[in-house]
């Protein structure tokens, strides 16, 4: 045999290519790295994306090297409950998408059925038609997608709106990232109504419920974000809050951190102006027990405090 | 007679690929992009036809392009521009325009002269196309 032919095995590989390519991976780190940083908790979530970023890096090195490729379908569901995260990871997401060149832009539309479903005859196609344009080159989210389905009115034009997603998901998917995202129970049901959608989607990611010490951490970085900070015994009233607060209804995971957070700055502005006098860097940027413990989830303490809107 | 109008109609025709390069300047400086259709080609015809609506919002071409190809399936002997109409104040007007599609066959004008009072003569230009009626032009 003559050295000049190129040794290629029964899978057609040609096993004397020597050429070598190194993975590009630092800005796809950095992105990585500030999702591991500004989001707490969500580590299958998390892994999952890492899995996904490194399919990608290894697919630019392989057309890279000339190799067959052709680009993986990335269209994702994320369910779980409210407030676990799904809005911001779906930012993250495109972002993430964009460094590793997967997308053109990182621009993320967010829609909800009302932005997709028309109320006549003839208007849901050039509505729905019209969100994809605005969402081609990046990411296409659809909240609480299962309301697109509505079984109990046959007439109902949900079921075209999602005729018209799946064939963009089909045809289209050079240019666009769909992800639809809701609550566990109902997008299954969703699902199992709508085979055609849950096949062309890969990727279903599912958000857990924050334990008591991701939601503590949540409030320390929610706080810190807007250059408020615990004092000890705040802090040690905040985890005290959470755990009642968890056992309520209507709680909302991250969602009810924001919203108590947003409650503890109105309290302590009040007792600051009522308090008067001159203030300190550090009085205005600490958050006490006292704006804690006047929530009603401590019910007893909240009468000491009778003026303030507590909630 | 090849028709020159808007933007790089003396050029050779855009590729699609050109054709995309310009429509995401238009998108990249806020430019609401439309698509219009016509087969009356005289220069004065100022009012196309538009294909769907503006699209506003736009951040990348390829929703435009899909237009573009729609628009050619549906007129593929029409004349097709692409618009941009910018919005912001001050301007309130189209910033840039060019055809992306004519018809294979452009047979012209002609020149009119009527005789009016006086021996004087009036000129006017007609488009031999538009002796047919509308849509069956090319
Ligand atoms: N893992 C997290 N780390 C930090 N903040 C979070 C996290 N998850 C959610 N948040 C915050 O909680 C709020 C609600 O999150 P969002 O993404 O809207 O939840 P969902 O879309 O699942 O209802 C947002 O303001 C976000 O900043
Ligand atoms: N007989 C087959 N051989 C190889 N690949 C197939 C075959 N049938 C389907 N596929 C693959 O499965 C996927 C789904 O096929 P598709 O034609 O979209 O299914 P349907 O339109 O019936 O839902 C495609 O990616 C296609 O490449
Ligand atoms: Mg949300
Ligand atoms: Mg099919």
């Amino acid at each position: 045999m003559s050295t000049a032919q190129p040794y290629v095995d029964e899978n057609g590989v040609d096993t004397q290519d020597e050429r070598r390519i190194t993975l590009e991976c630092d800005g796809v780190r950095h992105v990585l790295d500030k999702v591991n940083r500004e989001l707490v908790g969500l580590a299958p979530v998390k892994a999952r994306i890492g899995q996904i970023a490194a399919l990608l890096m290894v697919d630019r090195a392989r057309r890279e090297l000339g190799l067959t490729t052709e680009p993986p379908t990335l269209h994702m569901s994320f369910t779980g409950n409210p407030g676990t995260g799904k809005t911001t990871m779906a930012l993250r997401m495109a972002e993430i998408l964009h460094e590793l060149s997967y997308v053109r832009s990182s621009h993320v539309i967010s829609v909800t059925r009302d932005d997709l479903v028309g109320q006549y005859i003839g208007h849901t196609a050039p509505k729905t038609k019209e969100v994809i344009k605005r969402a081609m080159g990046g990411v296409l989210f659809i909240d609480e997608a299962y309301y697109l389905y509505r079984p109990e009115n046959e007439r109902d034009y949900g079921q075209e709106a999602i005729e018209i997603l799946l064939q963009a998901m089909e045809s289209d998917r050079d240019d666009l990232v769909v992800i639809v995202a809701g609550y566990k129970d109902r997008m299954e049901r969703f699902f199992q109504s709508n085979p055609g959608l849950h096949s062309r989607i890969a990727h279903h990611l599912e958000f857990p419920n924050y334990s008591a010490d991701e939601l503590l951490t949540v409030g320390d970085l929610l706080l810190e974000e807007q250059g408020y900070h615990f004092t000890e015994a705040g802090r040690k009233a905040f985890a005290d809050y959470l755990e009642r607060r968890m056992q309520q209804p209507h709680f909302s995971n991250a969602r009810s951190v924001r919203n108590a957070l947003d409650r503890f700055r109105l309290r302590q502005a009040m007792r600051l102006v009522e308090q008067g006098g001159s203030l300190s860097a550090e009085e205005l940027t600490a958050i006490d027990a006292q704006e804690v413990l006047a929530s009603t989830v401590f019910s007893k303490e909240s009468e000491s405090l009778p003026h303030l809107p507590s909630r | 007679m090849r028709i020159t109008q808007g933007q790089f109609s003396f050029l050779p025709p855009l590729t699609d690929d050109q054709i995309k390069t310009q429509v995401k300047w238009a998108l990249d400086h806020g430019w609401a992009v439309s698509v219009e259709y016509t087969d009356d080609p005289h220069p004065r015809n100022t009012y196309w036809e538009m294909y769907g609506h503006p699209m506003f919002d736009l951040r990348d071409p390829a929703g435009v392009m899909q237009e573009i190809v729609e628009c050619r399936q549906a007129f593929p002997t029409h004349y097709i521009r692409v618009m941009a109409f910018d919005s912001s104040k001050g301007w309130e007007t189209p910033r840039m325009s060019f055809i992306v599609n004519r018809p294979d066959n452009e047979p012209g004008f002609r020149l009119e002269r009527q005789a009016v009072e006086g021996r004087s003569l009036r000129y006017t230009m007609t488009s031999y196309a538009v002796d047919r009626p509308e849509g069956d032009r090319y």
